[in-house]
């Protein structure tokens, strides 16, 4: 999969939040097999660099780093929130999170292609998070960004694809975009089921990290992404809605 | 009969207190030193006093509720203040996944209906419909336990000194090293994890027992001190920052003990405070050699569940003659 000319080797992508322990978080990267780990900026943490060494047990990691704008509320806090992010780990790829609404933490996608915008023209290379809206969409694209991630639900709710559909006619809608199922993904048969509709990558982390154990469920995830999208290369069968016996009834003995 | 042990203990935190007074009851001699201006001036002084294994189990690693359990007879037989009250675990309604998941995790509990809970903790009158109780669990006042801890280090002839004290190391057979993040530069992986507190006056809430709130966002929980007042507690933050906390972090933390009971909304704010836990890549802490140094660091969250189980590691190694050093004494060659 490539992502902004980038080869990655595995289309799980994982958060690296709440996790037990950083040893927890080390063991669950190694088993989920991931190329890409997103790691949220705190302003507090960033002032004095005073997240140095939890970001240092992220760069030993050994993965690519994809710094998030986790928490930010205005397309300005994201934009200064992504340029500390470029200095810290020293890669202008970022995933941009503007959140508009508190209950649901839905993007706010007007201050989303306003900062994805100001950040395409720095150079920033942008993974905006946003909602399934199709014309939201084509403003991402058109502002600079060559990547989509669609909410599959909202962040933490480990609901999975609230709106296949949507999703669906995405995927439809721009055949040649990346395109990453990012938040609300609780189970692998949800991101089973997202690589089956035809998506590139599934970006989660409290479906890991808040499970009773995050090692385990790490591997259950890549077994289950490298599974839908297996099943999208070998083109499913359709659905009917008559029965369609697998051996011939014509021509059978009749006792 | 040779003469007792002469050993320096750095950092009067729970495990610098801990450990001196598990090796003055041992016998040995101990000086105890400070670099703050008096006891107890880092984390510990901030932590929430809660020995709650069975709570603290959930994310911990495997073996923490047995390892835990001699340290509440300890904290019993050293600070008899020490409260055996238990602790309860509540979610708001909408959050009822929460406790299932809670419940599914973690030992020690049983769930209690709103009339038990209300039998229980009177103050809640309804409020909240399932609960989950811890009753082997206790807890204590920091604030007090430290301080006792000292006092029984000078009965026990030890000697306490504070404010930087000039110390050489050389006039004492073993060193042992309990300053915390402070020791960051010589322990290769330790680093802070940032946490923040409150400290509320609420004579109307009637409390009294800790408290833990279950939310998919920003946990918390309240533990009773005397005279009505609370400590709540705490942000979980990877960051090395030592400022003031943010206002963020005390909406969530004050939001949460609202939601809790709304005779907090009256409560007068006494203290806010953010300080650095001390923690290994496991979140566990442990016993480091380092040649005559003994290093007892990273204890996280745990200082007060876990600091006599280590103390009582450290007088093994210390005062253990020829005996094998136990296995959770770590080489500090073997460190990353």
């Amino acid at each position: 999969m490539r992502l902004y000319d980038v080869e990655i080797a595995s289309r799980l992508l994982l958060g690296t939040a709440q996790y037990p322990s950083p040893d927890v978080l080390a063991d669950a990267v190694r088993a989920s097999g991931t190329g890409l780990v997103t790691v949220s900026l705190r302003r507090e943490s960033a002032g004095q660099r005073a997240g140095q060494s939890f970001w240092s047990l992220i760069q030993d990691l050994g993965v690519r780093v994809l710094p998030n704008t986790a928490g930010c509320h205005s397309a300005r806090e994201a934009v200064t929130t992504a340029q500390m992010a470029r200095e810290v780990f020293g890669t202008d790829w970022i995933k941009l999170e503007v959140i508009g609404e508190q209950d649901t933490l839905a993007p706010d996608v007007f201050g989303l292609v306003e900062a994805a915008r100001i950040l395409s023209e720095d150079g920033f290379r942008v993974f905006p998070y946003t909602t399934e809206d199709l014309v939201a969409a084509e403003r991402l694209l058109r502002a600079g960004c060559r990547v989509l991630m669609p909410w599959g639900a909202p962040i933490g709710s480990g609901r999975g694809l609230n709106n296949p559909f949507g999703l669906r006619a995405m995927r439809a809608h721009f055949p040649g975009v990346p395109l990453v199922v990012d938040a609300g993904i609780g189970l692998p048969s949800h991101a089973a089921a997202a690589m089956e509709l035809g998506y590139d990558a599934v970006l989660l982390n409290s479906a890991v990290s808040q499970s009773g154990d995050p090692v385990a469920m790490a591997a259950a995830f890549r077994l289950a992404v490298e599974a839908g999208h297996a099943a999208r290369l070998a083109d499913p069968m359709e659905p009917r809605d008559m029965a369609s016996p697998s051996t011939p009834v014509l021509g059978q003995a009749v006792l | 009969m040779s003469p007792p042990r002469r050993v320096l203990v750095r950092g009067a935190g729970v495990a610098g207190l801990a450990c001196a007074v598990a090796l003055a009851e041992a016998g040995a001699t101990v000086t105890l030193a400070e670099a703050g201006p008096t006891i107890g001036s880092g984390a510990s002084w901030k932590a929430g006093g809660m020995l709650g294994p069975w709570c603290e189990a959930e994310t911990a690693p495997a073996g923490l509720v047995e390892l835990a359990l001699p340290a509440l007879d300890w904290w019993r037989r050293q600070v008899p203040a020490t409260r055996s009250a238990g602790t309860l675990v509540l979610a708001l309604s909408r959050d009822g996944g929460e406790l299932a998941r809670y419940a599914r995790r973690t030992e020690g509990h049983r769930t209690l209906d709103a009339g038990q809970l209300d039998a229980l903790e009177p103050a809640f009158e309804g409020r909240f419909g399932r609960a989950l109780f811890y009753p082997g669990e206790a807890h204590l006042d920091p604030r007090a336990a430290l301080p006792a801890l000292a006092h029984r280090l000078r009965a026990l002839g030890g000697v306490v000194l504070t404010g930087r004290p000039d110390i050489p190391d050389g006039r004492f057979d073993d060193v042992v090293d309990c300053r915390g993040h402070a020791a960051r530069e010589v322990l290769p992986g330790l680093r802070g994890v940032r946490g923040e507190m409150l400290l509320l006056r609420a004579p109307g809430v009637g409390l009294s027992r800790p408290v833990r709130l279950l939310h998919p966002r920003t946990p918390v929980y309240v533990v009773p001190r005397d005279d009505d007042v609370f400590m709540v507690g705490a942000t979980m933050i990877e960051s090395e920052e030592r400022g003031p906390p943010r206002l963020r972090s005390m909406m969530e933390l004050m939001g949460a003990a609202y939601a809790l009971h709304p005779g907090f909304g009256e409560a007068e704010i006494l203290e806010f405070a953010a300080d650095l836990r001390p923690a290994f890549g496991d979140n566990m802490p442990r016993v480091v050699r380092d040649g005559a140094t003994l290093h007892v660091n990273g204890m996280f969250r745990h200082g007060f569940l876990l600091a006599p189980v280590l103390a009582g590691q450290v007088v093994d190694a210390v005062l253990g003659g020829g005996s094998e050093p136990p296995a959770a004494l770590v080489p500090l060659s073997r460190m990353r």
